[in-house]
């Protein structure tokens, strides 16, 4: 049997993308739904040509948008939380933490501040401190593990 | 749900930016009614009197590849053009054609077509000769009937052997008012 052929991405686009917009608006809301929609439908024409037949095309650019949607939270979450959850007493989570944290090393503190000052992962972490994630996650441990020293009765 | 336009272009200006179209095409107005023009990074790639784009998707994607957009900055230069020469004040055309996958045999024939002169008509059989195939002027009607850029490719100024105007892929009214457009016919 003969696949079916690639349509002209002119048509594809003008067949998909009414839903494509809505889904990444029901995921991300009227504002960042409009970068998203330029995102995947860019990412499309990127992969187009590598295509090699024309089935399950909705199914494809629904799982590019889909997966657009997940980075833009991704990228979205770490500023969301240091504007959106400050401590009840307004004050943020790094002021709450300093006196515990003060005299700990550079890197560990910053580690052990994001990580449960801000709840960052540690691959959000490694990227704020440019480090890898296995090395974040060492300094947040060996931070906690000494400030159980200091700590400790 | 309708797409915001700002939205839409905004896509299609950053696809082009990105340079992740093949070819992009749009429907441009002129006397003759709409064409549908089509260029490449290559150059005009494609003019058809038969303006309807679902018509001419799917070839335009054979041509130049499946990433077909419409993109009406993409025609822009052969929109000048074009309108220049609707006006009367453009006799020849200096945009770059894209002429990838025709024969050699159909680039000869197209480029020495170019030459023929604005106001002037030749023959199938004398655009044979100048290719140096004299007997094979069935052979020029054939890519004359093919031709994917009409007006700038100028078919229109081959007749017959007998000053017949014998065929136009758009028809023989146009061909007609291209000529006289051109002073060539009264």
């Amino acid at each position: 049997m003969q696949s079916v052929a690639i349509p002209p991405f002119e048509r594809f686009y003008e067949e998909h993308r009414s839903e494509v917009f809505r889904l990444l608006r029901r995921r991300l809301g009227a504002e960042r739904a409009e970068d998203a929609y330029q995102e995947t439908f860019l990412r499309a024409l990127q992969a187009y040509r590598r295509l090699e037949h024309g089935e399950h095309l909705r199914a494809w650019i629904l799982t590019i948008a889909k997966n657009v949607a997940v980075d833009t939270l991704r990228r979205a979450q770490p500023q969301e939380e240091l504007g959106e959850q400050p401590a009840d007493d307004g004050r943020p989570p790094y002021e709450e933490l300093a006196p515990l944290t003060d005299g700990l090393p550079p890197k560990e503190r910053a580690a052990v501040v994001l990580r449960y000052g801000y709840d960052l992962s540690y691959d959000q972490i490694a990227t704020a401190l440019g480090s890898s994630e296995d090395a974040a996650r060492q300094a947040a441990s060996t931070g906690v593990r000494r400030l159980r020293r200091r700590t400790a009765p | 749900m309708t797409i915001p336009t700002d939205l839409d272009r905004r896509f299609r200006t950053a696809a082009t930016t990105l340079g992740l179209v093949d070819v992009g095409y749009d429907v441009v107005e002129s006397p003759l009614g709409d064409l549908f023009v089509a260029a490449s990074d290559r150059g005009l790639a494609s003019i058809s009197f038969q303006a309807e784009p679902e018509l001419q998707l799917e070839r335009l994607a054979r041509i130049a590849g499946p990433r077909v957009l419409r993109l009406p900055a993409s025609v822009d230069l052969a929109r000048r053009e074009l309108d220049e020469y609707f006006s009367g004040r453009r006799q020849t055309f200096d945009v770059t054609l894209d002429l990838r996958a025709l024969p050699p045999f159909t680039v000869d024939v197209l480029r020495e077509l170019a030459r023929v002169p604005y106001g002037e008509t030749t023959t199938y059989g004398a655009l044979a000769a100048r290719v140096g195939r004299p007997t094979a002027a069935r052979a020029v009607g054939t890519v004359m009937n093919r031709n994917r850029i009409p007006i700038v490719l100028p078919c229109h100024r081959v007749v017959g052997s007998t000053g017949d105007l014998t065929g136009y892929a758009g028809g023989l009214d146009i061909k007609r008012r291209l000529l006289r457009l051109e002073g060539a016919l009264d």
